[in-house]
Protein backbone atom coordinates (compact mmCIF):
# COMPACT_ATOMS: atom_id res chain seq x y z
CA UNK A 1 0.00 0.00 0.00
CA UNK A 2 1.44 3.26 -1.07
CA UNK A 3 1.91 6.06 1.26
CA UNK A 4 -0.33 8.62 -0.26
CA UNK A 5 -3.38 6.09 -0.07
CA UNK A 6 -2.68 5.37 3.34
CA UNK A 7 -2.97 9.38 4.64
CA UNK A 8 -6.03 10.18 2.11
CA UNK A 9 -7.71 7.55 4.22
CA UNK A 10 -6.86 8.86 7.72
CA UNK A 11 -9.07 11.69 8.64
CA UNK A 12 -7.53 13.27 10.96
CA UNK A 13 -4.79 14.33 8.53
CA UNK A 14 -7.02 15.33 5.75
CA UNK A 15 -7.51 19.10 5.41
CA UNK A 16 -9.54 21.03 7.56
CA UNK A 17 -12.22 22.12 4.72
CA UNK A 18 -12.89 18.69 3.43
CA UNK A 19 -14.18 17.83 6.36
CA UNK A 20 -18.31 18.07 6.83
CA UNK A 21 -18.88 21.19 9.36
CA UNK A 22 -22.55 21.18 10.79
CA UNK A 23 -24.78 23.13 8.61
CA UNK A 24 -25.18 26.69 9.44
CA UNK A 25 -28.98 27.62 9.91
CA UNK A 26 -30.41 28.40 6.32
CA UNK A 27 -30.24 31.93 5.62
CA UNK A 28 -32.70 33.47 3.42
CA UNK A 29 -31.57 35.93 0.76
CA UNK A 30 -33.77 38.66 0.56
CA UNK A 31 -35.85 39.00 -2.67
CA UNK A 32 -34.45 39.82 -5.96
CA UNK A 33 -35.60 43.32 -6.98
CA UNK A 34 -37.83 42.86 -10.03
CA UNK A 35 -35.82 43.66 -13.12
CA UNK A 36 -36.87 43.41 -16.71
CA UNK A 37 -35.01 40.54 -18.45
CA UNK A 38 -31.93 41.48 -19.93
CA UNK A 39 -32.16 42.27 -23.36
CA UNK A 40 -29.49 40.37 -25.66
CA UNK A 41 -28.42 41.64 -29.21
CA UNK A 42 -29.88 39.08 -30.99
CA UNK A 43 -29.82 40.99 -34.49
CA UNK A 44 -27.56 41.20 -36.97
CA UNK A 45 -25.20 43.84 -37.50
CA UNK A 46 -27.07 45.04 -40.34
CA UNK A 47 -29.84 44.20 -38.49
CA UNK A 48 -31.16 47.85 -39.52
CA UNK A 49 -32.08 46.90 -42.81
CA UNK A 50 -33.93 44.07 -42.04
CA UNK A 51 -36.73 44.89 -40.58
CA UNK A 52 -40.52 45.45 -42.40
CA UNK A 53 -40.68 48.82 -43.63
CA UNK A 54 -37.68 48.95 -45.66
CA UNK A 55 -38.46 45.19 -47.11
CA UNK A 56 -41.73 46.49 -47.95
CA UNK A 57 -40.24 49.89 -49.53
CA UNK A 58 -37.87 47.84 -51.53
CA UNK A 59 -40.07 45.42 -52.49
CA UNK A 60 -42.24 48.54 -54.14
CA UNK A 61 -39.15 50.44 -55.60
CA UNK A 62 -39.15 48.23 -58.67
CA UNK A 63 -43.07 48.31 -59.72
CA UNK A 64 -43.20 51.85 -59.01
CA UNK A 65 -39.81 52.89 -60.86
CA UNK A 66 -42.01 50.57 -63.76
CA UNK A 67 -44.67 52.55 -63.65
CA UNK A 68 -42.77 55.82 -63.67
CA UNK A 69 -40.63 54.76 -66.61
CA UNK A 70 -44.17 53.87 -68.18
CA UNK A 71 -46.19 56.96 -67.75
CA UNK A 72 -43.00 59.43 -68.51
CA UNK A 73 -42.56 56.85 -71.34
CA UNK A 74 -46.43 57.22 -73.07
CA UNK A 75 -46.27 61.03 -72.17
CA UNK A 76 -43.59 61.70 -74.06
CA UNK A 77 -44.76 59.36 -76.97
CA UNK A 78 -41.75 57.09 -77.00
CA UNK A 79 -44.05 54.47 -78.26
CA UNK A 80 -47.54 54.87 -79.58
CA UNK A 81 -50.64 54.29 -78.01
CA UNK A 82 -51.81 51.47 -79.67
CA UNK A 83 -48.66 49.73 -78.72
CA UNK A 84 -48.25 50.60 -75.14
CA UNK A 85 -51.32 52.65 -73.87
CA UNK A 86 -50.42 55.20 -70.63
CA UNK A 87 -51.63 53.81 -67.57
CA UNK A 88 -53.72 56.24 -67.20
CA UNK A 89 -55.90 54.48 -70.08
CA UNK A 90 -55.78 51.28 -68.38
CA UNK A 91 -57.11 52.39 -65.57
CA UNK A 92 -59.83 54.30 -67.25
CA UNK A 93 -60.90 50.75 -69.03
CA UNK A 94 -60.43 49.23 -65.44
CA UNK A 95 -62.81 51.33 -64.06
CA UNK A 96 -65.35 51.23 -67.24
CA UNK A 97 -65.03 47.98 -66.59
CA UNK A 98 -65.97 47.79 -62.85
CA UNK A 99 -69.07 50.30 -63.97
CA UNK A 100 -70.67 48.95 -66.76
CA UNK A 101 -70.88 45.88 -65.20
CA UNK A 102 -69.49 43.95 -67.64
CA UNK A 103 -66.56 43.44 -65.89
CA UNK A 104 -68.82 41.09 -62.92
CA UNK A 105 -70.13 39.83 -66.13
CA UNK A 106 -67.48 38.37 -67.73
CA UNK A 107 -65.64 37.35 -64.20
CA UNK A 108 -68.18 35.65 -62.91
CA UNK A 109 -69.10 33.17 -66.25
CA UNK A 110 -65.14 32.54 -65.95
CA UNK A 111 -65.61 31.95 -62.13
CA UNK A 112 -68.00 29.69 -63.04
CA UNK A 113 -66.55 27.74 -65.49
CA UNK A 114 -63.39 26.97 -63.13
CA UNK A 115 -65.44 26.01 -60.20
CA UNK A 116 -67.54 23.59 -61.90
CA UNK A 117 -64.54 22.32 -64.03
CA UNK A 118 -62.16 21.99 -61.10
CA UNK A 119 -65.15 20.36 -58.75
CA UNK A 120 -65.34 18.15 -61.51
CA UNK A 121 -61.76 17.10 -62.38
CA UNK A 122 -60.40 17.23 -58.61
CA UNK A 123 -63.33 14.83 -57.45
CA UNK A 124 -62.57 12.56 -60.28
CA UNK A 125 -58.42 12.60 -60.38
CA UNK A 126 -59.36 12.37 -56.25
CA UNK A 127 -61.57 8.90 -57.10
CA UNK A 128 -58.98 7.94 -59.25
CA UNK A 129 -55.75 8.54 -57.36
CA UNK A 130 -57.48 7.06 -54.19
CA UNK A 131 -58.45 4.00 -56.62
CA UNK A 132 -54.93 3.43 -57.63
CA UNK A 133 -53.62 4.45 -54.41
CA UNK A 134 -55.64 1.94 -52.57
CA UNK A 135 -55.34 -1.55 -55.17
CA UNK A 136 -52.33 -1.75 -56.94
CA UNK A 137 -54.19 -4.00 -59.38
CA UNK A 138 -56.57 -1.47 -60.42
CA UNK A 139 -52.94 0.83 -60.62
CA UNK A 140 -51.68 -1.74 -62.89
CA UNK A 141 -54.18 -1.63 -65.42
CA UNK A 142 -54.89 2.16 -65.17
CA UNK A 143 -51.86 3.74 -64.56
CA UNK A 144 -49.69 2.83 -68.09
CA UNK A 145 -52.86 4.78 -70.13
CA UNK A 146 -53.18 7.25 -67.89
CA UNK A 147 -49.23 8.27 -68.27
CA UNK A 148 -49.44 7.83 -71.75
CA UNK A 149 -52.72 10.31 -72.30
CA UNK A 150 -50.66 12.73 -69.63
CA UNK A 151 -48.39 13.07 -72.05
CA UNK A 152 -50.88 15.18 -74.53
CA UNK A 153 -51.49 18.78 -72.79
CA UNK A 154 -54.34 19.84 -72.28
CA UNK A 155 -54.20 22.32 -75.53
CA UNK A 156 -53.38 19.19 -77.64
CA UNK A 157 -56.88 17.82 -76.41
CA UNK A 158 -58.36 20.64 -77.53
CA UNK A 159 -58.88 20.74 -80.85
CA UNK A 160 -60.22 16.61 -80.67
CA UNK A 161 -63.13 18.09 -77.78
CA UNK A 162 -63.67 21.16 -80.13
CA UNK A 163 -64.99 18.48 -83.00
CA UNK A 164 -66.63 15.91 -80.29
CA UNK A 165 -68.61 18.94 -77.68
CA UNK A 166 -68.81 22.36 -80.33
CA UNK A 167 -67.91 25.26 -78.98
CA UNK A 168 -70.23 25.06 -76.04
CA UNK A 169 -70.04 25.15 -72.38
CA UNK A 170 -69.64 21.29 -72.28
CA UNK A 171 -66.07 22.13 -74.23
CA UNK A 172 -64.62 24.27 -71.30
CA UNK A 173 -66.42 22.19 -68.38
CA UNK A 174 -64.16 18.91 -70.00
CA UNK A 175 -60.97 20.97 -70.69
CA UNK A 176 -60.67 22.78 -67.08
CA UNK A 177 -61.91 19.36 -65.87
CA UNK A 178 -59.55 17.38 -67.38
CA UNK A 179 -56.50 20.48 -66.44
CA UNK A 180 -57.40 19.78 -62.63
CA UNK A 181 -57.82 16.21 -63.00
CA UNK A 182 -54.07 14.96 -64.28
CA UNK A 183 -52.15 16.76 -60.99
CA UNK A 184 -54.96 15.95 -58.37
CA UNK A 185 -54.63 12.79 -59.68
CA UNK A 186 -50.68 12.52 -60.01
CA UNK A 187 -50.43 14.09 -56.25
CA UNK A 188 -53.41 11.52 -54.13
CA UNK A 189 -51.22 8.32 -55.98
CA UNK A 190 -47.74 9.78 -54.80
CA UNK A 191 -49.23 10.52 -51.06
CA UNK A 192 -50.27 6.89 -51.15
CA UNK A 193 -46.59 5.86 -52.08
CA UNK A 194 -44.92 8.46 -49.86
CA UNK A 195 -46.37 7.31 -46.50
CA UNK A 196 -43.77 7.29 -44.13
CA UNK A 197 -42.67 3.82 -43.54
CA UNK A 198 -42.07 4.18 -39.71
CA UNK A 199 -45.73 4.62 -39.23
CA UNK A 200 -46.47 2.13 -41.39
CA UNK A 201 -44.21 -0.34 -39.60
CA UNK A 202 -45.90 1.12 -36.42
CA UNK A 203 -49.14 0.01 -37.02
CA UNK A 204 -48.24 -3.34 -38.29
CA UNK A 205 -46.20 -3.75 -35.03
CA UNK A 206 -49.64 -3.35 -33.19
CA UNK A 207 -51.38 -5.33 -35.33
CA UNK A 208 -53.85 -2.82 -37.26
CA UNK A 209 -56.01 -4.24 -39.51
CA UNK A 210 -55.30 -3.67 -43.43
CA UNK A 211 -58.86 -1.06 -43.04
CA UNK A 212 -57.06 0.79 -40.41
CA UNK A 213 -53.91 0.88 -41.77
CA UNK A 214 -55.86 3.25 -44.88
CA UNK A 215 -58.27 5.05 -42.09
CA UNK A 216 -55.64 5.93 -39.11
CA UNK A 217 -52.29 6.13 -41.06
CA UNK A 218 -52.31 6.63 -44.97
CA UNK A 219 -55.25 8.98 -45.27
CA UNK A 220 -54.18 11.28 -42.23
CA UNK A 221 -50.42 11.36 -43.68
CA UNK A 222 -52.20 11.81 -47.45
CA UNK A 223 -54.41 14.58 -46.30
CA UNK A 224 -51.57 17.46 -47.21
CA UNK A 225 -49.79 15.96 -50.36
CA UNK A 226 -53.54 15.59 -51.46
CA UNK A 227 -54.16 19.42 -50.81
CA UNK A 228 -51.01 20.48 -52.55
CA UNK A 229 -52.67 18.61 -55.91
CA UNK A 230 -55.68 20.42 -55.59
CA UNK A 231 -54.07 23.73 -55.40
CA UNK A 232 -51.70 22.56 -58.53
CA UNK A 233 -54.79 21.64 -59.86
CA UNK A 234 -56.41 24.97 -59.36
CA UNK A 235 -53.31 26.82 -60.88
CA UNK A 236 -53.57 24.47 -64.00
CA UNK A 237 -57.63 24.97 -64.35
CA UNK A 238 -57.29 28.64 -64.25
CA UNK A 239 -54.33 28.80 -66.67
CA UNK A 240 -56.44 26.55 -69.15
CA UNK A 241 -59.45 28.64 -68.59
CA UNK A 242 -57.71 31.54 -70.13
CA UNK A 243 -56.48 29.45 -73.04
CA UNK A 244 -60.17 28.26 -73.90
CA UNK A 245 -61.64 31.41 -73.39
CA UNK A 246 -59.19 32.69 -75.59
CA UNK A 247 -59.49 30.19 -78.10
CA UNK A 248 -63.54 29.94 -78.14
CA UNK A 249 -65.92 31.70 -76.04
CA UNK A 250 -68.37 34.54 -76.20
CA UNK A 251 -67.98 36.32 -72.67
CA UNK A 252 -65.73 35.18 -69.49
CA UNK A 253 -62.23 37.04 -68.57
CA UNK A 254 -60.18 35.51 -71.74
CA UNK A 255 -63.20 36.43 -74.25
CA UNK A 256 -62.12 40.32 -72.75
CA UNK A 257 -58.57 39.82 -73.85
CA UNK A 258 -59.44 38.04 -76.55
CA UNK A 259 -61.99 41.21 -78.17
CA UNK A 260 -59.50 43.57 -76.64
CA UNK A 261 -57.03 42.09 -78.79
CA UNK A 262 -58.91 42.15 -81.99
CA UNK A 263 -59.63 45.72 -81.84
CA UNK A 264 -56.57 46.47 -80.64
CA UNK A 265 -57.78 48.20 -77.23
CA UNK A 266 -54.62 47.43 -75.39
CA UNK A 267 -55.75 48.91 -72.54
CA UNK A 268 -58.74 47.30 -72.24
CA UNK A 269 -56.71 43.62 -73.02
CA UNK A 270 -54.08 44.71 -69.94
CA UNK A 271 -56.97 45.54 -67.59
CA UNK A 272 -58.52 42.24 -68.26
CA UNK A 273 -54.73 40.96 -67.52
CA UNK A 274 -54.60 42.69 -64.23
CA UNK A 275 -58.19 41.02 -63.31
CA UNK A 276 -57.25 37.18 -64.41
CA UNK A 277 -53.85 38.02 -62.48
CA UNK A 278 -55.20 39.16 -59.71
CA UNK A 279 -58.66 36.92 -59.13
CA UNK A 280 -56.05 33.95 -59.72
CA UNK A 281 -53.52 35.67 -57.07
CA UNK A 282 -55.95 35.84 -54.52
CA UNK A 283 -57.02 32.65 -54.73
CA UNK A 284 -53.75 31.03 -54.65
CA UNK A 285 -52.70 32.86 -51.71
CA UNK A 286 -56.21 31.15 -50.22
CA UNK A 287 -54.97 27.54 -51.06
CA UNK A 288 -51.83 28.32 -50.01
CA UNK A 289 -52.85 29.62 -46.25
CA UNK A 290 -54.85 26.50 -46.22
CA UNK A 291 -51.95 24.19 -47.26
CA UNK A 292 -49.12 26.25 -44.74
CA UNK A 293 -51.83 25.19 -42.00
CA UNK A 294 -51.99 21.20 -43.01
CA UNK A 295 -48.32 21.08 -43.68
CA UNK A 296 -47.30 22.55 -40.03
CA UNK A 297 -45.01 20.50 -38.09
CA UNK A 298 -44.16 18.97 -41.08
CA UNK A 299 -40.52 19.11 -42.69
CA UNK A 300 -40.19 21.42 -45.80
CA UNK A 301 -39.30 19.89 -49.11
CA UNK A 302 -37.27 21.43 -51.21
CA UNK A 303 -38.05 22.65 -54.64
CA UNK A 304 -41.65 22.65 -56.10
CA UNK A 305 -43.79 20.67 -58.29
CA UNK A 306 -44.26 23.36 -60.74
CA UNK B 1 -49.52 -5.19 -47.58
CA UNK B 2 -48.38 -5.59 -51.20
CA UNK B 3 -50.99 -2.52 -52.03
CA UNK B 4 -49.51 0.05 -49.65
CA UNK B 5 -45.78 -0.52 -50.72
CA UNK B 6 -45.78 0.09 -54.00
CA UNK B 7 -41.63 0.21 -55.09
CA UNK B 8 -41.67 -1.83 -57.79
CA UNK B 9 -43.66 -3.08 -60.48
CA UNK B 10 -44.25 -6.54 -60.12
CA UNK B 11 -42.86 -7.92 -63.92
CA UNK B 12 -45.58 -10.51 -63.90
CA UNK B 13 -48.17 -8.32 -63.89
CA UNK B 14 -46.94 -6.22 -66.90
CA UNK B 15 -49.25 -7.18 -69.22
CA UNK B 16 -51.96 -5.70 -67.21
CA UNK B 17 -50.86 -1.81 -68.41
CA UNK B 18 -52.11 -2.71 -71.98
CA UNK B 19 -55.51 -4.38 -70.94
CA UNK B 20 -56.89 -0.73 -71.00
CA UNK B 21 -55.28 0.68 -74.20
CA UNK B 22 -55.74 -2.18 -76.41
CA UNK B 23 -59.20 -2.64 -75.39
CA UNK B 24 -59.92 1.23 -76.02
CA UNK B 25 -58.44 0.65 -79.73
CA UNK B 26 -60.88 -2.44 -80.03
CA UNK B 27 -63.93 -0.96 -78.81
CA UNK B 28 -63.00 2.19 -81.50
CA UNK B 29 -62.08 -0.09 -84.48
CA UNK B 30 -65.13 -2.11 -83.78
CA UNK B 31 -67.35 0.88 -83.42
CA UNK B 32 -65.99 2.18 -86.51
CA UNK B 33 -66.48 -0.55 -88.78
CA UNK B 34 -69.89 -1.87 -87.95
CA UNK B 35 -70.52 2.13 -88.11
CA UNK B 36 -72.25 2.26 -84.69
CA UNK B 37 -72.32 6.38 -85.24
CA UNK B 38 -72.93 8.09 -88.33
CA UNK B 39 -71.07 10.86 -87.08
CA UNK B 40 -68.04 11.90 -89.80
CA UNK B 41 -65.98 12.35 -86.44
CA UNK B 42 -65.84 8.43 -85.92
CA UNK B 43 -62.83 8.10 -88.13
CA UNK B 44 -61.46 4.66 -88.27
CA UNK B 45 -57.82 3.71 -87.20
CA UNK B 46 -56.96 2.86 -90.34
CA UNK B 47 -57.45 5.89 -91.74
CA UNK B 48 -55.45 8.03 -88.92
CA UNK B 49 -52.71 5.64 -89.88
CA UNK B 50 -53.60 6.26 -93.36
CA UNK B 51 -53.34 10.03 -92.99
CA UNK B 52 -50.30 9.63 -90.70
CA UNK B 53 -48.42 7.98 -93.89
CA UNK B 54 -49.58 10.69 -95.85
CA UNK B 55 -48.51 13.50 -93.46
CA UNK B 56 -44.67 11.49 -93.05
CA UNK B 57 -44.02 10.80 -96.74
CA UNK B 58 -45.51 14.32 -98.24
CA UNK B 59 -43.31 16.05 -95.53
CA UNK B 60 -45.93 18.10 -94.41
CA UNK B 61 -45.11 16.56 -91.31
CA UNK B 62 -41.34 16.71 -91.24
CA UNK B 63 -42.02 20.64 -91.84
CA UNK B 64 -44.28 21.08 -89.28
CA UNK B 65 -41.78 19.23 -86.57
CA UNK B 66 -39.24 20.77 -87.44
CA UNK B 67 -40.86 24.12 -87.07
CA UNK B 68 -42.10 23.53 -83.93
CA UNK B 69 -38.94 21.69 -82.70
CA UNK B 70 -36.83 24.88 -83.65
CA UNK B 71 -39.07 26.95 -81.74
CA UNK B 72 -39.45 25.28 -78.54
CA UNK B 73 -35.60 24.59 -77.99
CA UNK B 74 -34.46 28.24 -79.12
CA UNK B 75 -37.12 29.60 -76.65
CA UNK B 76 -36.19 26.82 -74.18
CA UNK B 77 -32.50 27.66 -74.20
CA UNK B 78 -33.29 31.73 -74.23
CA UNK B 79 -35.35 31.10 -71.28
CA UNK B 80 -33.58 28.93 -69.03
CA UNK B 81 -30.14 30.61 -69.87
CA UNK B 82 -32.11 33.87 -68.70
CA UNK B 83 -33.78 31.57 -65.77
CA UNK B 84 -30.21 30.52 -64.32
CA UNK B 85 -29.06 34.19 -64.36
CA UNK B 86 -32.05 35.32 -62.71
CA UNK B 87 -32.08 32.87 -60.19
CA UNK B 88 -29.07 32.81 -58.80
CA UNK B 89 -28.56 36.47 -58.34
CA UNK B 90 -32.16 35.74 -56.26
CA UNK B 91 -30.95 33.28 -54.63
CA UNK B 92 -27.98 34.38 -54.20
CA UNK B 93 -28.28 38.29 -53.32
CA UNK B 94 -30.42 39.44 -50.61
CA UNK B 95 -30.69 42.50 -52.00
CA UNK B 96 -31.84 41.80 -55.19
CA UNK B 97 -34.39 39.33 -53.88
CA UNK B 98 -35.70 42.34 -51.81
CA UNK B 99 -35.46 44.11 -54.83
CA UNK B 100 -36.88 42.06 -57.45
CA UNK B 101 -38.53 39.18 -55.00
CA UNK B 102 -42.08 40.28 -54.81
CA UNK B 103 -42.32 41.80 -58.74
CA UNK B 104 -41.34 38.43 -59.70
CA UNK B 105 -43.92 36.49 -57.70
CA UNK B 106 -46.77 38.71 -58.62
CA UNK B 107 -45.36 38.97 -62.43
CA UNK B 108 -45.75 34.65 -62.28
CA UNK B 109 -49.05 34.37 -61.38
CA UNK B 110 -50.25 35.84 -64.05
CA UNK B 111 -51.97 33.25 -66.54
CA UNK B 112 -48.93 32.85 -68.84
CA UNK B 113 -51.36 32.70 -71.88
CA UNK B 114 -52.44 36.00 -70.76
CA UNK B 115 -49.55 37.57 -72.17
CA UNK B 116 -49.74 36.12 -75.54
CA UNK B 117 -52.65 39.18 -76.58
CA UNK B 118 -49.61 41.44 -75.22
CA UNK B 119 -46.97 39.58 -77.24
CA UNK B 120 -48.99 39.74 -79.96
CA UNK B 121 -49.27 43.40 -80.71
CA UNK B 122 -45.83 43.88 -79.44
CA UNK B 123 -44.03 41.04 -81.67
CA UNK B 124 -46.31 40.37 -84.18
CA UNK B 125 -47.19 36.68 -84.95
CA UNK B 126 -43.94 35.50 -86.00
CA UNK B 127 -41.41 33.26 -84.90
CA UNK B 128 -40.32 36.41 -83.06
CA UNK B 129 -43.18 36.67 -80.67
CA UNK B 130 -43.30 32.94 -80.47
CA UNK B 131 -39.91 32.69 -78.86
CA UNK B 132 -40.35 35.18 -76.95
CA UNK B 133 -43.40 33.74 -75.19
CA UNK B 134 -41.21 30.38 -74.93
CA UNK B 135 -39.12 31.49 -73.29
CA UNK B 136 -41.37 33.36 -70.83
CA UNK B 137 -42.68 29.80 -70.48
CA UNK B 138 -39.40 28.34 -69.67
CA UNK B 139 -38.18 31.18 -67.48
CA UNK B 140 -40.50 30.72 -64.62
CA UNK B 141 -39.91 27.31 -63.47
CA UNK B 142 -35.93 27.57 -63.74
CA UNK B 143 -36.41 30.96 -61.83
CA UNK B 144 -38.17 29.61 -59.38
CA UNK B 145 -36.58 26.29 -58.51
CA UNK B 146 -32.81 27.77 -58.77
CA UNK B 147 -33.85 30.38 -56.18
CA UNK B 148 -35.28 27.63 -53.61
CA UNK B 149 -32.38 25.39 -54.37
CA UNK B 150 -29.67 28.27 -53.68
CA UNK B 151 -31.66 29.30 -50.61
CA UNK B 152 -32.68 26.18 -48.86
CA UNK B 153 -28.62 24.92 -48.86
CA UNK B 154 -28.13 22.96 -45.23
CA UNK B 155 -26.97 25.53 -42.64
CA UNK B 156 -24.72 22.65 -41.58
CA UNK B 157 -22.70 23.13 -45.39
CA UNK B 158 -22.65 26.64 -45.15
CA UNK B 159 -21.20 26.36 -41.36
CA UNK B 160 -18.36 24.04 -42.80
CA UNK B 161 -17.39 26.76 -45.39
CA UNK B 162 -17.41 28.62 -42.90
CA UNK B 163 -15.04 27.24 -40.88
CA UNK B 164 -12.70 26.37 -44.00
CA UNK B 165 -12.48 29.66 -43.98
CA UNK B 166 -14.06 29.59 -47.79
CA UNK B 167 -14.53 33.05 -49.54
CA UNK B 168 -17.76 33.85 -50.64
CA UNK B 169 -17.18 33.16 -54.20
CA UNK B 170 -15.67 29.99 -53.05
CA UNK B 171 -19.24 28.99 -50.99
CA UNK B 172 -20.91 29.78 -54.07
CA UNK B 173 -19.48 27.52 -56.90
CA UNK B 174 -18.08 24.79 -54.16
CA UNK B 175 -21.06 24.55 -51.33
CA UNK B 176 -23.48 26.66 -52.75
CA UNK B 177 -24.57 25.57 -56.45
CA UNK B 178 -24.06 21.95 -55.91
CA UNK B 179 -26.19 21.69 -53.46
CA UNK B 180 -28.79 23.39 -55.15
CA UNK B 181 -28.02 21.04 -58.46
CA UNK B 182 -31.05 18.80 -57.91
CA UNK B 183 -33.59 21.75 -57.19
CA UNK B 184 -31.88 23.37 -60.46
CA UNK B 185 -32.28 20.54 -62.83
CA UNK B 186 -36.20 20.23 -61.42
CA UNK B 187 -36.35 23.80 -62.73
CA UNK B 188 -35.17 23.08 -66.00
CA UNK B 189 -37.10 19.54 -66.44
CA UNK B 190 -39.91 21.86 -65.56
CA UNK B 191 -39.05 24.54 -68.35
CA UNK B 192 -38.67 21.88 -70.66
CA UNK B 193 -42.22 20.32 -70.47
CA UNK B 194 -43.50 23.76 -70.37
CA UNK B 195 -41.80 25.10 -73.20
CA UNK B 196 -43.61 21.92 -74.87
CA UNK B 197 -46.64 23.21 -74.10
CA UNK B 198 -46.15 26.68 -74.83
CA UNK B 199 -45.30 26.09 -78.41
CA UNK B 200 -48.39 24.24 -78.97
CA UNK B 201 -50.09 27.06 -77.31
CA UNK B 202 -48.22 29.61 -79.08
CA UNK B 203 -48.87 28.28 -82.65
CA UNK B 204 -52.60 27.91 -81.73
CA UNK B 205 -52.74 31.86 -80.68
CA UNK B 206 -50.21 32.95 -82.81
CA UNK B 207 -51.62 31.79 -86.29
CA UNK B 208 -49.08 31.79 -88.99
CA UNK B 209 -46.16 29.77 -90.28
CA UNK B 210 -46.53 25.75 -89.80
CA UNK B 211 -46.23 23.49 -87.13
CA UNK B 212 -47.82 20.77 -84.92
CA UNK B 213 -50.09 23.18 -83.71
CA UNK B 214 -51.28 24.38 -86.69
CA UNK B 215 -51.58 20.75 -88.11
CA UNK B 216 -53.65 20.32 -85.51
CA UNK B 217 -55.80 23.49 -86.30
CA UNK B 218 -56.00 22.86 -89.50
CA UNK B 219 -58.03 19.27 -89.09
CA UNK B 220 -60.34 20.88 -86.13
CA UNK B 221 -61.57 23.60 -89.01
CA UNK B 222 -61.91 21.29 -91.49
CA UNK B 223 -63.41 18.56 -89.17
CA UNK B 224 -60.78 16.15 -90.34
CA UNK B 225 -60.97 13.92 -86.99
CA UNK B 226 -57.70 11.85 -88.52
CA UNK B 227 -55.53 14.52 -88.53
CA UNK B 228 -56.51 15.68 -85.14
CA UNK B 229 -55.68 12.29 -83.76
CA UNK B 230 -52.67 12.21 -85.62
CA UNK B 231 -51.36 15.50 -84.13
CA UNK B 232 -52.50 14.42 -80.82
CA UNK B 233 -50.50 11.15 -81.08
CA UNK B 234 -47.73 13.18 -82.04
CA UNK B 235 -47.94 15.96 -79.71
CA UNK B 236 -47.99 13.30 -76.68
CA UNK B 237 -45.08 11.41 -78.38
CA UNK B 238 -42.74 14.48 -78.65
CA UNK B 239 -43.86 15.28 -74.99
CA UNK B 240 -42.34 11.73 -74.20
CA UNK B 241 -39.02 11.97 -75.83
CA UNK B 242 -38.39 15.16 -74.10
CA UNK B 243 -39.37 13.82 -71.00
CA UNK B 244 -37.35 10.69 -71.14
CA UNK B 245 -34.46 12.99 -72.63
CA UNK B 246 -34.59 15.01 -70.00
CA UNK B 247 -34.62 12.44 -66.91
CA UNK B 248 -31.57 10.54 -68.88
CA UNK B 249 -29.97 14.03 -68.46
CA UNK B 250 -30.71 14.66 -65.28
CA UNK B 251 -29.69 11.14 -64.09
CA UNK B 252 -26.52 11.42 -66.02
CA UNK B 253 -25.68 14.80 -64.68
CA UNK B 254 -26.23 13.61 -61.20
CA UNK B 255 -23.94 10.60 -61.48
CA UNK B 256 -21.20 12.75 -62.83
CA UNK B 257 -21.69 15.07 -59.58
CA UNK B 258 -21.93 12.43 -57.56
CA UNK B 259 -25.10 13.67 -56.60
CA UNK B 260 -27.72 11.56 -55.13
CA UNK B 261 -31.13 12.18 -56.54
CA UNK B 262 -33.74 13.68 -53.69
Amino acid sequence: MSRATAEALNPAQLPAKLIAKPLAPVKRLPNAPLRPARRVATRLPNGLWRNRATDAALAWLLPVALLGLWYVGAERGWLSEQVLPPPAFVYQALADLFASGDLWLNASASLQRVLVGFLVGSSLGITLGLAMGLSKTVEDYLLPTFNALVQIPVLGWMPFALLLFGIGEPLKYVLIAHAALVPVTLCTLQAFHEVPKRLLEVGRAYGFSRRQIVTDIVLPSAVAPIFTGLRLGFTKAWLSLVVVELLASSEGLGYLIAYGRQLFQLDLVMAAVVVVGTIGLLIDRGFEFVERRLNRGRPSKTGRLA
Amino acid sequence: MSTLTITQSSQSHRYRGWVVPIMAVAVWWLASSQGWSSSGLLVSPQKVAVTAWEQVTSGQFWRAISASLTRDVSGFVIGTTLGLLLGCLLGLSRLFERLVGPSFNTFKQISLFAWIPLISVWFGLGDVAKVVFLSLAALVPVVVNTCDGLRSVSPALLEVARVYGFTRWQTIIGVMLPAALPSIFTGIYLALVYSWLATIGAEYLLVSGSGIGNTLIEGSEHFMMDLVLFGMIVIGLVGWALNLLARRLEQRMQRLYGITPR
